[in-house]
């Protein structure tokens, strides 16, 4: 049986609050505290992006993992905010966790769902017995453009798995993905910020495609809504989430563990896999874990895991999600936020 | 003149519809309107549309409209009236065929609103406002009904509260209305503690964004005669213009283009504000539902949000106003309003409304008007 044998979360300890971004825009913050259920969000530090957040995030998933790193043979970066355009995140990634030189790394990009694509690649090579173990990370350090609506959710943190045969903290078992061509949320080559089709980006993108993927895998495992302990959903706002879930037929408390958006906004390609790192924290052997991503363009990869008695071992061997994003905050103001994401610069 | 009837009506589900495109929204209703007809061929066709070239980067509509139904070499026209071309469409084909120049005419109005965004779509809507004199200074038309709004307000005491009723009452049609956009009911709780947009205005005083086409057939009335289904004819028509920068205006809290179109409209058709059973009106804001009513002279002069708080706008009501939902619940494709009220009065005087029928209504009455009221379309219906 293949499945999970570590994972790990990293958030950054900067954060804004809508008020805040409200303000400076003339913006109705109630509306986006209450209609979208968000009240602040992570911010990254100038020094960091994909490239650090994914080792942080790696660091603590080997912690749990208690492997060798040298006997990780795939790492997979998946991120909408690679530093660079050409040029690897894995390769640092990789030579900072000590996996190199024998190691197959591949960069994915798409929107939000991309850290799950890594999940599914590295999940498929273990299975397929061409490596012992896979890790693939979720990171991002999204951008909203200043005044958009999205500039209120676009987050900054990261979530990694390692995938392997032994030593199981939860088996995986079954995965489906979801896909069409829905141009909801995009960002061309040279531009700074993504631009998405307002409204379109909830009907015909978001929902069409978490249900057709929670459906699509819940018909494949015969299984219900009342089957799982745990279900995570793509979480671009507060709302979605808990509304996807309601029209699957999934209660509220089967969400909210792995419900973190309030407090960190959307991590774009972390949202879900941080989701599920704070709900296997929680979890119990036994729990059976619904995850089900979502990345503009546009597509759903889900997966079911069954925790495994290997978890009460694990748990803490490294910091909890929840602990990361509730402990040592800093608020930031509008201005050095704005500095902060490049959104203004100093002359020179 | 020719005595005139409607004897077709077609409309579909409007909503946010992104799966179609206006052509084929506007061919889905007027292929319904044609078989509720069932008639195939049509003498000619004229479309309200408003601003398909801002929405959706096509102008020529009336041949290509004419083209996808089938229906060419006939003769097509679209005619532009802003938020008002669908009345000024059913004006024109009531004229052509009282006229005797055609007896079997298409009326339709389509907008295909949603493939643009907020921003854009404001900006479209924008120009059936004096550019030079009230949006080159930067005011939306929520700023304008906002304007309005306070001043009457200021001059009547018309209350926050009675704003919102507006919006709750609709919102109750609306509720029983399949087609409609927003069919569910609101509070008046809810409308106050929405998003402000301008004051006093808030999100839930205003018609929403939508994509949608209505379409109806006339012909004249002997040939009505001769089908099975009740005979409903347009026994008046109304059209006024006004100044359309509210600054022109001696009073902007009224509505002088719909009080000279309505007395046009009355005088034609030998009725009086208290013969109507049943009344469809352009509220493309909660307060324009209010000036409305009074300037079509259904209730008196500043008494329009007391009327609404008193219930006698409502369903069950002595003069039922926006039975379908009205612009704030069913949707406001601009350039379809016009056509879809009329659709909802032939259907209410046919009693086919279904849930919200008013019992026993003979005649009825749209309102159909052109950006904060430069344009008024009045027209008055009768079954037989």
């Amino acid at each position: 049986m293949e499945g999970i044998v570590g994972y790990g979360a990293y958030v950054p300890r900067n954060r804004i609050k809508v008020e805040e971004i409200a303000k400076v825009w003339g913006a109705d913050a109630p509306s986006y505290k209450k209609g979208l259920l968000l009240e602040e969000k992570s911010v990254p530090s100038p020094d960091q992006d994909t490239i650090t957040m994914a080792v942080e995030a790696s660091k603590n998933a080997l912690k749990r993992a208690q492997i060798n790193p040298t006997e990780i043979g795939a790492v997979y970066v998946g991120s909408e905010s690679h530093p660079y355009a050409v040029k690897p995140s894995g390769t640092v990634l990789a030579e900072a966790i000590g996996t190199t030189p024998e190691v197959h790394t591949a960069d994915l990009e798409f929107a939000c769902k991309a850290g799950t694509e890594g999940m599914f690649v590295a999940l498929s090579l273990v299975k397929a017995g061409e490596i012992k173990y896979g890790l693939a990370v979720g990171a991002d350090t999204s951008q909203g453009a200043p005044g958009d609506a999205l500039e209120y959710t676009a987050a900054a943190g990261a979530a990694a798995f390692i995938f392997g045969r032994e030593k199981l903290i939860a088996k995986a078992l079954e995965t489906y993905s979801y896909m069409t061509d829905t141009p909801d949320f995009w960002r061309r080559e040279y531009q700074f910020y993504p631009q998405h089709g307002g409204r379109f980006t909830g009907e015909p993108a978001y929902f069409k495609h978490v249900i057709g993927a929670a459906e699509g895998i819940m018909k494949k495992a015969r299984m219900k809504p009342k089957d799982f302990d745990y279900v995570i959903f793509h979480q671009p706002n507060g709302k979605f989430p808990f509304r996807v879930g309601s029209l699957l037929g999934f209660e509220k408390k089967q969400i909210e563990p792995g419900w973190l958006v309030n407090k960190l906004g959307n991590t774009y390609s972390g949202s879900s896999p941080m989701g599920l790192t704070a709900t296997l924290d929680i979890s119990k052997p036994g729990d059976k874990v619904l995850i089900v991503s979502y990345g503009s363009g546009a597509g759903s990869d889900a997966f079911i895991f069954e925790v495994t008695e290997r978890i009460d071992e694990a748990r803490d061997l490294a910091p909890r999600t929840r602990e990361l994003l509730d402990k040592n905050k800093r608020y930031l103001d509008y201005g050095v936020y704005a500095k902060f994401r490049q959104k203004i610069k100093k002359a020179v | 003149m020719r005595e005139v009837a409607v004897i077709g009506l077609g409309m579909t589900k409007w909503g946010e519809l992104w799966e179609k495109s206006l052509r084929t929204i506007f061919v889905e209703a007027a292929l319904l309107a044609l078989d509720d007809a069932g008639v195939e061929k049509i003498d000619s066709m004229y479309i309200g549309c408003m601003s398909s070239g801002l929405f959706i980067g096509q102008e020529h509509l009336a041949s290509l409209l004419a083209d996808y139904l089938s229906q060419v070499p006939t003769p097509s026209a679209r005619v532009e009236s802003a938020c008002a071309s669908g009345g000024l469409a059913l004006r024109m084909g009531f004229i052509d065929v009282a006229s005797g120049m055609s007896d079997v005419v298409l009326v339709g109005g389509v907008e295909k609103m949603t493939d643009v965004s907020g921003h854009e779509a404001t900006y479209a809507l924008g120009t059936a406002a004096d550019q030079e004199y009230e949006g080159f200074h930067g005011i939306t038309f929520p700023g304008l009904y906002a304007l309005i709004a306070r001043a009457h307000m200021e001059k009547y005491g018309t209350t926050r509260e009675q704003l919102a009723m507006v919006a709750v009452k609709n919102h109750h049609n609306g509720s029983k209305n399949p087609l409609a956009q927003f069919p569910y009911e609101i509070t008046v709780d809810s409308v106050l503690n929405s998003v402000m947009v301008a004051d006093p205005l808030r999100i839930l005083d205003c018609s929403p964004i939508t994509d949608g086409a209505a379409a109806v057939v006339l012909c004249p009335v002997e040939m009505a005669r001769k089908m099975k289904k009740p005979v409903v004819k347009i026994i008046g028509s109304g059209h006024a213009t006004d100044s359309i920068a509210l600054s022109s205006r001696k009073d902007i809290t009224w509505l002088e283009a719909t009080f000279q179109a309505a007395k046009k409209a009355y005088s034609m058709a030998n009725k009086e504000p208290k013969d109507m059973h049943v009344i469809e009106v352009h509220d493309c804001f909660t307060i324009a539902e209010i000036c409305v009513t009074e300037a079509l002279g259904l209730v008196e002069k500043g008494k329009g949000g007391e009327a609404v708080e008193l219930g006698v706008t409502s369903l069950g009501g002595k003069i039922p106003v926006n039975t379908s939902g009205g612009l704030k619940a069913k949707g406001h494709p601009v350039g379809a309003t016009g056509v879809a009220q009329v659709v909802e009065i032939v259907k209410q005087l046919r009693g086919e409304a279904g849930e919200r029928q008013v019992k026993g209504a003979r005649v009825g009455m749209t309102q159909n008007m052109g950006g904060s009221g430069g344009s008024t379309l009045v027209h008055i219906l009768e079954r037989e």
